[in-house]
């Protein structure tokens, strides 16, 4: 039998976070195409209800207890033993999800395997060996991958992929962690403090975002933008100035170093949408955007392309939205 | 103590680069710059030179020679000392040979805190770090947005879309840092001028100990099949003219959508 497919469920909190879903979604297309068996794989302290989580998108999934002091691991320690696993099991690609931990763990895991790595794949098909499609540049040019050798590690775009569960729950076993040895340095992380402070909606799983960029102005002018997001019970989002500018918490930043979403409605204000932008939110299902700038490049990509002063535009529009509400 | 922050050199024409006939990122002829960042990372290992006696900075990157000259901005930022690994056989490197490199590189530098960006404008990937660091069995901590050195160990604050998380680690240790830590400063006029002076020292393959098979285009792990155009997509939809009757054609756009009622 050839190597399996094995996808990465993300734990964070003891849940499995909403982005492996979507990879575990395309990771059994992934495998039916390629004909082999697709495993989900859970490591972690308390594995048990993520992996849980995991089984209702893929019909078996590894739950991989790994002890640790303070009940707590970073994804670069839980990377030997998912190495020793791989070793043992001999799946033939890894998929795991472009997050932060995803992309940490997928790093670290090259090293210990020797693999190599194809990053933000938005598509993945089969000709004998795996394809993996990543999108590249302003106007969306595919580029099609491959590795040249029969193993391979590749991160998924987060949120560019439905998540679609099974009829029938797949079943979860539990591993303990293999003994390692000799893998102490990563372990030496240690969380000191934990703190939790209200947030903002997230724009992550949102089906309304409406996100500003340096075009709003300043922060005295930032809630514009929340007052068009709270009228189409949105999120708010930002591309990265107005987060550099502190207008807006960086939990909020859309693109390549913040979040990749896929609303159905993404409201640009202000937004030129240079490529480090247009990675976050390329698969939003409509994008309407209101820039004073005839030229920007969002145009070439929004379903509605509103050449104005989103000062003058954004009130009334929000004016206009709730009186139609109030009907 | 000794800090080294990996910097790459990307083209600054984010978004608009070409391929070359391979299908590889062309280089040739396009202005490099310091990625945006890896800016992060150079400032937070100035503010730590500045804070605690005798720290020295070190940047390490790894291109073509010819690259230098559009990351002198770290040493005119105050960064003590830039190491180029640069070698022909370096040319289609993929990302784990990139790591190896990287090091290999720094088992030759003296370091108690290696420093790095998240991603990079070109790459993207934002594997990198995390791979050096495992490939050097050091302690890994992502996304810093604060950071202090204290009793031998670094201490992170990460932020969460929920708070925040303290992290602590033993040094040696390696830290990626967010744009949350701010931008690199400006040089002085003096920085500027002293680093029209400093060259890089340059280090080939051979000088960090190792072989050109194991890097560059025939040992890469990976490989481009094909670069198709981009799908096309419905006409956009173009409205100017007055703010009333803007916002008239945005309200009926929503509502044809069935975003509002």
């Amino acid at each position: 039998v050839s190597g399996a497919i094995w996808t990465i469920g993300e734990i964070d909190d003891g849940r499995l976070l909403p982005s492996s879903a979507g990879v575990a979604t395309l990771a059994r297309r992934f495998g039916a195409a390629a004909g082999r068996e697709v495993v989900g794989v859970v490591a972690g302290v308390e594995p048990g209800t993520a992996a849980t989580e995991l089984a209702a998108y893929v019909p078996r999934v590894l739950g991989v207890s790994i002890p640790a002091d303070d009940g707590w691991l970073t994804p670069s320690a839980a990377a030997p033993v998912i190495a020793r696993l791989v070793a043992e099991q001999g799946p033939s690609h890894l998929l795991v999800p472009a997050t932060p931990g995803g992309r940490e763990l997928a790093g670290a895991l090259a090293a210990h395997l020797g693999w190599g790595v194809l990053a933000n794949a938005v598509d993945l098909a089969w000709d004998g060996r795996a394809l993996v499609d990543t999108v590249i540049f302003k106007v969306d040019m595919r580029v099609r991958s491959t590795f040249t050798s029969d193993h391979g590690l590749i991160t998924v775009q987060a949120n560019v992929i439905s998540p679609e569960v099974l009829e029938t729950p797949g079943v979860v076993e539990m591993v303990d962690a293999p003994n390692l040895a000799g893998s102490t340095a990563t372990a030496a992380v240690r969380m000191v403090e934990r703190v939790r402070v209200p947030a903002p909606a997230s724009v992550e799983g949102a089906r309304v975002v409406v996100a500003g960029g340096a075009g709003v102005g300043g922060a005295d002018r930032w809630p514009l933008v929340e007052s068009l997001a709270d009228s189409l019970h949105g999120a708010v989002g930002a591309s990265r100035p107005p987060v550099d500018a502190g207008w807006v918490p960086f939990s909020q930043q859309v693109g390549q170093t913040g979040k990749s979403v896929r609303p159905d409605l993404y409201v640009a204000l202000g937004i030129s949408g240079e490529v480090q932008h247009r990675v976050g939110m390329r698969t939003a299902r409509t994008v309407v955007a209101v820039n004073n700038d005839p030229d920007a490049p969002i145009r070439q990509f929004a379903d509605l392309f509103v050449i104005g002063d989103l000062h003058e535009i954004v009130p009334a529009l929000v004016a206009s939205i709730q009186e139609r509400a109030a009907r | 103590m000794h800090i080294v922050v990996m910097v790459k050199a990307v083209p600054n024409t984010a978004g608009d680069e070409r391929l070359d006939e391979r299908f590889r990122l062309d280089r040739v002829g396009v202005d490099p710059i310091i990625n945006q960042n890896d800016e992060h990372p150079l400032e937070v290992a100035l503010r730590l030179a500045e804070t605690i006696p005798g720290v020295e900075t070190t940047m390490l990157t790894m291109g073509r020679a010819g690259s230098w000259s559009g990351l002198n901005k770290g040493i005119a930022a105050g960064i003590n000392k830039s190491v180029v690994i640069s070698d022909d056989a370096l040319e289609g490197s993929c990302a784990l040979a990139t790591a190896n490199v990287l090091a290999a590189g720094l088992r030759k530098l003296p370091f108690d805190l290696i420093l790095g960006g998240l991603d990079t404008s070109d790459g993207r990937a934002g594997i990198v770090a995390s791979t050096v660091a495992s490939l050097l069995g050091l302690p890994f901590i992502s996304r810093a947005s604060e950071l202090s050195i204290q009793d031998g160990t670094v201490i992170v604050k990460r932020l969460r879309d929920d708070g925040y998380e303290l992290l602590q680690a033993p040094l040696p240790a390696l830290v990626t840092v967010t744009q949350t830590v701010g931008d690199l400063r400006y040089p002085s006029l003096r920085g500027i001028m002293a680093a029209r002076s400093r060259s890089p020292e340059t280090w080939s393959l051979g000088e960090i100990g190792l072989a050109a098979e194991g890097v560059g285009t025939a040992a890469a792990t990976t490989s481009v099949v094909a670069v198709d155009p981009p799908s096309p997509r419905p006409p956009t939809r173009v409205v100017s003219g007055d703010p009333a009757s803007a916002v008239k054609e945005i309200v009926e756009f929503l509502a044809e959508r069935r975003f509002i009622s």
